[in-house]
């Protein structure tokens, strides 16, 4: 991991825990106690961002810093209450949500939101600009990982699968998918989503979706060479 | 032999390439064996990145490398380059706050016996739709290489158009301007013709009363030297692609103006027919003789006695 200069006002940060992330998705969504296992990027974003992922709130543009590329931008409280539980957004930030001077609206938007690298919300953009990136870390030598979270559902679209065949033919290993599979799809994937990945060349793994340990070992087992992609299972609900 | 559009287009990518480390080249096969034919691709095998067929991943493949710092530079034909991943370009490009170049190739009818699946004559017009963009229609290789370069080193988002048409020289010297070709008397209608239709346009109003105006820069359109060079009431627009493109454009220069506007260009984009290119620019009435019958009909009722 790479270590960049503490800021001067580090003492001022304030980090909440995984506790923490019910009151904050309270606070955009107006309800009393919201409950975290109805949201089904939770565990995923949380586990990214504590344990995964080398980001800093004070150099957000570190070049060598990972970057999570979410794709699946609808229902984006659980990514906006981790980066506030991370300090990238304030708590006070979250009560204005989707009103029409928030910066948090109901798909996020990167010019608006400290730490948010892409704007999201159609289906099917993020991973082909996830391949972008990190085809640009190769070319620039930088050390990052582009991390891309999809939804199964959103796995329908066809232009996720051009990004797949290209990401495995350019063996694209700073590349890293999660799958949230909460069996959405429609019309389904016979066969398992893994292996349209393993198909194309990647290396493929399925986790339970809630299971923080296993979530950390699978994102960080990827192996040189080729990219990788994480199919996180967290049952059938929708969210 | 005339160097062709597609062929300056190359070899400048290939200076760019040379003179800034941030220059990608994103394709989709068209284009690729130009590449390496000139010896780009072995000298720049990073740089120059082909997705195969694959459109949507192209358009989202610059995005990605545009928000890590680089310049792409995206080429292809017009229908598969900007209208089967229009949302690509708005969201990936327009939206996320990232810029990169398109170049198509293709223009409205070079394709011509193709036919339609390769023919995009809308594609200045929908292009138009995005802000932020700049739109150029080159006449001559000179003036596609002075935009390109300009327009790599500005970083901005722009759209240009090579097109198999050619004028014997270029009009345009620098970037957005627009010139006059010919001058008629004060208070003569006024020709403004878009990119490789000007000589065509000389020719075929050579014996008339009019002045010609040229510029290879659609959007934006220079307002500012619009109005200082229309003095009359009739404006005649001729472009290369779908007609009344630019009309909004050149009506918002002339704001406050009595004029009488004349929109020429491609009224019926699928002609059901093949054959050569020439054979398309007469259908669609953009050969000399076609738009001289359009300049002829249009001023015909001199304009203070139109009801």
């Amino acid at each position: 991991m790479l270590h960049t200069q503490p800021s001067q006002d580090i003492e001022s940060r304030v980090e909440f825990g995984y506790e923490e992330l019910g009151g904050f998705m309270s606070a955009m969504m107006g309800d009393e106690k919201h409950s975290l296992a109805a949201t089904s990027t939770l565990d995923v974003i949380w586990t990214l961002y504590d344990r995964v992922m080398n980001v800093d709130r004070d150099n957000p543009r570190n070049p060598d810093r990972d970057r999570l590329y979410l794709s699946k931008g609808h229902g984006p409280m659980a990514y906006y209450a981790v980066l506030t539980a991370k300090g990238f957004l304030e708590p006070t930030d979250l009560a204005g949500f989707g009103s029409y001077n928030s910066i948090l609206g109901h798909h996020p938007d990167r010019l608006l939101v400290p730490g948010v690298e892409i704007s999201s919300g159609s289906l099917g953009h993020g991973l082909p600009l996830a391949v972008g990136a990190a085809i640009g870390i190769g070319i620039a030598e930088r050390m990052g990982r582009v991390f891309c979270l999809l939804g199964d559902g959103e796995l329908d679209e066809g232009s996720n699968h051009e990004a797949i065949a290209v990401a495995g033919r350019l063996g694209l290993s700073r590349l890293t998918v999660v799958v949230i599979d909460n069996n959405s799809s429609i019309l389904g994937w016979p066969g398992g989503i893994a292996r349209r990945f393993e198909v194309e060349g990647w290396t493929a793994t399925t986790v339970d979706g809630r299971n923080h340990d296993d979530i950390e070992r699978e994102l960080t087992g990827h192996r040189s060479g080729s990219p990788h992609v994480v199919v996180a299972d967290v049952g059938a609900h929708r969210d | 032999m005339i160097e062709s559009m597609r062929e300056r287009f190359t070899r400048v990518a290939g200076d760019l390439l040379a003179e800034d480390n941030r220059t990608v080249i994103v394709l989709a096969v068209i284009g690729h064996a130009a590449f390496s034919q000139q010896g780009l691709v072995g000298r720049y095998p990073k740089r120059i990145v082909d997705v195969g067929i694959r459109e949507q991943a192209q358009i989202g493949v610059a995005g990605g490398l545009a928000l890590e710092g680089f310049k792409p530079i995206v080429s292809g034909y017009a229908p598969f380059l900007v209208e089967r991943p229009y949302e690509q370009i708005k969201l990936d490009l327009t939206h996320q706050g990232a810029d990169a170049i398109l170049v198509s190739v293709g223009a409205s009818w070079d394709s011509s016996g193709s036919g339609r699946t390769h023919l995009a004559p809308e594609d200045v017009t929908l292009m138009a739709t995005l802000p932020g963009w700049s739109i150029h229609v080159p006449g001559h290789p000179d003036e596609l290489e002075m935009l390109l370069r300009h327009e790599h080193s500005l970083g901005a988002s722009a759209y240009i158009r090579t097109s198999v048409d050619l004028n014997s020289r270029p009009y345009s010297t620098a970037p957005g301007m627009i010139s006059t070709l010919k001058r008629g008397s004060h208070g003569s209608p006024t020709v403004l013709v878009v990119g490789p239709l000007a000589d065509a346009t000389l020719d075929a109003v050579d014996d008339l009363d009019v002045s010609v105006l040229y510029s290879s820069t659609p959007a934006p359109l220079d307002g500012d030297a619009l109005r200082a060079l229309v003095s009359g009431t009739d404006v005649i627009l001729i472009e290369p692609y779908l007609a009344g493109t630019s009309a909004a454009r050149v009506m918002e220069a002339l704001a406050g103006r009595p004029i009488r506007l004349h929109s020429h260009g491609v009224t019926e984009p699928d002609l059901r027919h093949y054959g050569t290119p020439g054979d398309h620019r007469t259908a669609h009435g953009l050969d000399a003789p076609g738009i001289r019958d359009f300049v002829l009909r249009s001023t015909a009722t001199p304009a203070w006695h139109a009801h």
